[in-house]
């Protein structure tokens, strides 16, 4: 088991390097770069800048290195110390920006993984063992709609649609004062209360997904000979449905996980720019506009990295939970 | 099975089962494909919605730039078929004049029952360019005087006639997806076909860069390549700098597909048999592979389709990609953003609709051809 | 049926129908079996002939659309007061009694004991759970029994077995521990469906040895179901032939082989290739087994016969008679 983990940690380091190669290549490919829109600004307001002052920002910026030396300074910095990096549109360093907002991120994200998992699971078995049943249909059409509609349409309306019959603006994730006090017991409760909406509309296609997938894997599993054996034996229909199909199905479901959050990481970005919730989407959006290079970097490199992380613990966990990939078979 | 009705020294096919057993596979997929009521019915709704798309400066009433200063924000205008002097066939529309609401400063539309516009088919409007080939001025319905108002999905901020560019915008979201498979799917094969076909080192190197591209969050990336697309790009090169963004990371899951049936067509009998025989790999591939894994690709393809759609909708959406004056159902949505301006004004939601419609339809498409693929159902 | 041998379980005209769209699927149509102490009962009929739903309704594990119609008289064990007549048939197949004799006082294996695992679970698991059903609520008893029945098993290394998996056995193995959880609970009847169809020609030889030595310690009876005649020869002392559904031929092993009367069953036992017989076209039966819905009046037999009589037997129904001594033939053109 722990040579598997080992295997699989060795096997993410070059998928990291990538990533990060990557990150830092669509980042810087923009034509000019945050200076040049700044510059653009400066001008705009009336403010001429002299050469000699576009020399020095761009050396307080370090743009004036080549870009690998950019992209290796912005490695070392990572990985020795912590530091992000420099927002050049927030004047502060990128972790601060970032900080509490990728907290949040992460706690939607997993809020929402959560939501998917709840509700599909229960929702698949009784479609599974309710074929052709009216609950059923619903169900499929219910299906159907959280895969049409993307997300960010969802959001919208129904924002619109609370909005117009209650004249109350759900979006943000906090409501009047508490949205800069201090974290306490009332904001934190206060956040609980209302961060149910952006969890299930996020989390919708993804649960309309699951529900299938766990629907189709258990109809196979319940026509399968260890079922009848089960019965066979005298075991009680509702034990068995849930010791033995239910537990075969979800193995393959968790590998789904590898998949599912990143849509549930990569939802959220866009929903959260709708709903204006204080994550990391919004800023995303603005870094990307104005070219703030480290923190847009920053924060696509976060993201990519929690999920590749994810898809690490959830194969972990496949492997943990089935005893096929635990103990290798006898070769016959 | 047979069911054996008539006693004979052997049992005789009837020409029924004779005719099934000699189908090919295209014919079986078609006919199990017929069976599937719901798939057949999104066919004809995506080819109603292509046809309009294509035809779409013809039926709108407008051309999209046009704006009707007098008629901004204003709402949907019912269609009536009767009025008090008795039921007419020629449908038609009342103008509309504005009222400012004293209390909440907005401007309100009503309906003006002394003015009535007929309306006509085959009109004269404004002119334009049919597909950019040549100029014609004929439009599929419209009022004699196009000055006058036809709005049948209200109109934006700028008097602009909303269903006329919802129709403009369906042909630029709709040929995204229909143009960007091509692109996944020549990625997708080539790329998961050496992938499957000839395995090992070439194999593990496609996997990690599938991998690779799987672990970034989709629309993270998405938004950070549309921003890198120059503003001053010509419209054409954004359109297919698009395409090119969200197609070429959308081969991945085709490349699996076909990677995975390769790496199992590759040890089945036939393939062998063929080997044996003498067959090239160009001539085992492309006789005797391809077209068992023909209905998989396609079924894979119909269901790639959407995701493009909604990923251009999404960043145009945010401003990102298209811009303004192109107009596709992501733009057209930009003016929904504002809370305010919907609530007033729900009608800018339409595009919405189609966006939402458009998808469904593509993936029952893409069921019911996946249900007719399977052989074993 | 003879009166002087013991029986156990005895069907009585079991009907199990499945109503689809398309009509009523008669699976089973009209069955009479016996299942006589300590003797073996080989059903033998091709695919689609209902010996597996047969088996199913017996145990009442038919799924739905299935229903089963019939009696399914089973006499129970004795426990303390005197033995009990119960009607399987009247039973709720999901009520606690029907739980108690599936698995308990009438056990199944089946085709392929690799499919009948479930692989995330170990085979100890899986055994005792029969036990824990059946036999005693102690676990410690419980794994003691699934020891000592995995030992009368022929199985290597019990304890070793109990906590591995499925797929760490080799097939003998795993059909022996298919047997072991069937027979833990010291069953009465014991169904084998296929046992031995997906084996090797060595391992089940030593299977089907197995299942007559235990037969004989234990003191069960088997009901063997199977296409395979030479199996039939080797394990049953009485066998029930049947086709679409319905009992065509019934008597004794011996008879069978030597004096059967019924065509399917001659068509049956001449298209046995033979290693003697050289130089000659070997024997089928023409045409397919349709598929039990929507029939035609008459024998089922009819279309495929080649002693049928047009106007005789594809108008009457055709009922089990009994020919001679305990050897029953449903077929209008044999006897009178």
């Amino acid at each position: 088991m722990l040579n598997y983990i080992g295997h699989r940690v060795l096997q993410l380091i070059p998928l990291l390097i990538a990533i990060t190669i990557i990150t830092f290549i669509t980042i810087k490919l923009p034509p000019g770069d945050f200076l040049t829109t700044y510059i653009q600004q400066l001008k705009l307001s009336g403010n001429a800048v002299s050469q000699s002052q576009i020399l020095s920002l761009q050396h307080l910026y370090g743009l004036d290195q080549p870009a690998y030396m950019q992209y290796l300074d912005w490695m070392k910095n990572i990985l020795t110390k912590g530091d992000l990096g420099y927002s050049f549109g927030w004047n502060e360093p990128v972790s601060q920006v970032i900080g509490e907002r990728l907290g949040l991120t992460m706690l939607i994200s997993i809020l929402t993984l959560i939501f998917v998992w709840v509700v599909s699971i229960p929702i698949g078995i009784y479609s599974a063992t309710h074929q052709y049943s009216i609950l059923d249909y619903i169900i499929t059409f219910i299906g159907f709609i959280g895969l049409a509609v993307p997300g960010f349409l969802l959001a919208l309306v129904l924002v619109y649609v609370v909005f117009v019959h209650t004249g109350v603006a759900i979006t943000g994730l906090f409501s009047g004062h508490y949205q800069d006090a201090v974290w306490s017991m009332g904001k934190f409760l206060n956040m609980m209360s209302r961060i149910w909406l952006p969890v299930i509309i996020i989390g919708m296609s993804g649960t309309a997904g699951l529900i299938r997938v766990m629907r189709g894997m258990l109809l196979d599993e319940l026509q399968k000979q260890y079922v009848i054996t089960a019965r066979a034996k005298g075991v009680k229909e509702r034990k068995l449905l849930f010791k033995y199909p239910v537990r075969m199905a979800i193995n393959p479901l968790i590998s789904t996980i590898g998949w599912t959050l990143p849509a549930i990481i990569s939802g959220e970005a866009i929903v959260s720019i709708v709903l204006n919730l204080p994550t990391t989407g919004p800023i995303l959006l603005k870094a990307l506009m104005t070219q703030d290079m480290y923190l847009a970097g920053s924060f696509v490199l976060i993201l990519s990295v929690l999920t590749v992380i994810g898809t690490l613990l959830s194969d972990i966990l496949l492997a943990w939970v089935d005893p096929r990939i635990r103990f290798g078979g006898v070769q016959e | 099975m047979n069911v054996v009705l008539n006693r004979k020294a052997l049992p005789v096919e009837t020409d029924q089962q004779v005719v099934y057993e000699v189908a090919s596979q295209w014919q079986l997929m078609w006919w199990k494909f017929k069976k599937h009521k719901m798939a057949l019915i999104a066919a004809i709704v995506l080819l109603i919605m292509y046809l309009m798309a294509g035809f779409c400066e013809f039926i709108s009433p407008d051309v999209p730039q046009q704006r009707f200063t007098e008629y901004v924000y204003a709402p949907p205008q019912p269609i009536h078929f009767a009025d008090k002097n008795g039921f007419s066939l020629r449908p038609f529309v009342y103008d509309m004049k504005e009222k400012i609401d004293t209390k909440t400063f907005q401007n309100h539309f009503f309906e003006d029952t002394s003015k009535k516009y007929p309306i006509y088919f085959f009109v004269k409007g404004e002119t334009y360019k049919f597909w950019g080939l040549f100029n014609t001025d004929i439009h599929l319905f419209g009022l004699k005087d196009p000055n006058k108002p036809l709005f049948l999905m209200g109109t934006d901020q700028l008097g602009r006639d909303l269903f006329s560019r919802a129709l403009y915008g369906g042909r630029i979201s709709l040929s995204f997806g229909f143009i960007g498979i091509f692109l996944t799917l020549f990625f997708g094969l080539i790329l998961g076909g050496i992938s499957g076909y000839f395995g090992g080192v070439v194999d593990t190197i496609v996997q990690r860069m599938i991998d690779l591209l799987i672990s970034i969050p989709t629309i993270p990336l998405w938004m950070a390549l549309a921003a890198a697309l120059p503003r001053d790009w010509s419209a054409v090169k954004i359109y297919f700098g698009m395409i090119i963004i969200l197609s070429a990371l959308g081969w991945t899951g085709l490349a699996r597909v076909v990677r995975g049936m390769l790496l199992s067509l590759r040890e089945e009998d036939f393939t062998v048999a063929a080997r044996l025989a003498g067959a090239s790999d160009w001539r085992i591939i492309t006789k005797h592979l391809l077209p068992s894994m023909a209905s998989y690709i396609i079924v894979s393809l119909t269901l790639a389709i959407p995701g493009t759609i909604l990923g251009e909708t999404a960043l145009s959406f945010l401003g990102l990609g298209l811009q303004p004056p192109v107009v596709s159902w992501g733009v057209l949505l930009q003016d929904a953003q504002n809370l305010e301006t919907l609530a007033f004004h729900s009608w800018l939601l339409w595009p919405a609709a189609f966006i939402v419609v458009t998808v469904l339809m593509f993936n029952f498409l893409g069921d019911g051809l996946r249900d007719a693929a399977d052989p074993y159902k | 049926m003879k009166e002087n041998d013991n029986v156990l379980l005895e069907v009585k005209g079991l009907k199990t129908h499945f109503h689809i769209k398309d009509g009523t699927l008669k699976a089973v149509d009209g069955v009479d079996l016996v299942i006589k102490e300590r003797k073996t009962l080989g059903i033998v009929g091709e695919s689609g002939s209902g010996k597996s739903v047969t088996s199913q309704s017996i145990l009442r594990i038919v799924p739905p659309p299935g229903k089963v119609e019939g009696e399914i008289l089973l006499r129970r064990r004795k426990t303390g007061k005197n033995e009990e007549l119960v009607d399987l048939g009247k039973l709720e197949s999901q009520g606690k009694e029907m739980r108690d004799i599936r698995g308990g006082e009438i056990a199944m294996i089946f085709q392929e004991p690799m499919k009948a695992f479930s692989p995330i679970h170990t085979i100890g698991n899986q055994i005792m759970e029969a036990i824990l059903l059946h036999n005693t609520r102690d676990v410690k008893e419980a794994k003691e029994i699934a020891l000592d029945t995995l030992r009368k098993v022929g199985m290597s290394n019990p304890e070793q077995r109990l906590n591995e998996y499925p797929h760490q056995l080799s097939g003998g193995m795993r059909q022996r521990a298919m047997i072991a959880m069937a027979l833990s609970s010291n069953p009465s009847i014991l169904i084998a469906d296929e046992p031995t169809t997906a084996l090797d020609v060595t391992v089940q030889a030593q299977v089907l040895q197995l299942i007559n030595d235990l037969k004989e310690k234990i003191g069960m009876s088997v009901i063997f179901i199977t296409h395979d005649l030479g199996v039939i020869a080797e394990m049953s002392d009485e066998v029930a032939v049947m086709y679409l559904g319905k009992v065509v031929e019934y008597t004794d092993v011996d008879t069978l082989f030597h004096g059967a009367l019924h065509p399917y069953t001659i068509a049956l036992l001449q298209s046995i290739p033979s290693v003697g017989k050289r130089n000659e076209r070997l024997e089928s039966v023409e045409g397919t087994v349709p598929t039990p819905i929507n029939l035609p009046k008459g024998c089922g037999f009819y279309s495929r016969c080649k002693r049928a009589k047009d106007g005789v037997c594809n108008v009457y129904d055709v009922p089990l008679v009994e020919i001679g001594e305990n050897h029953y033939v449903r077929c209008l053109l044999v006897g009178n």
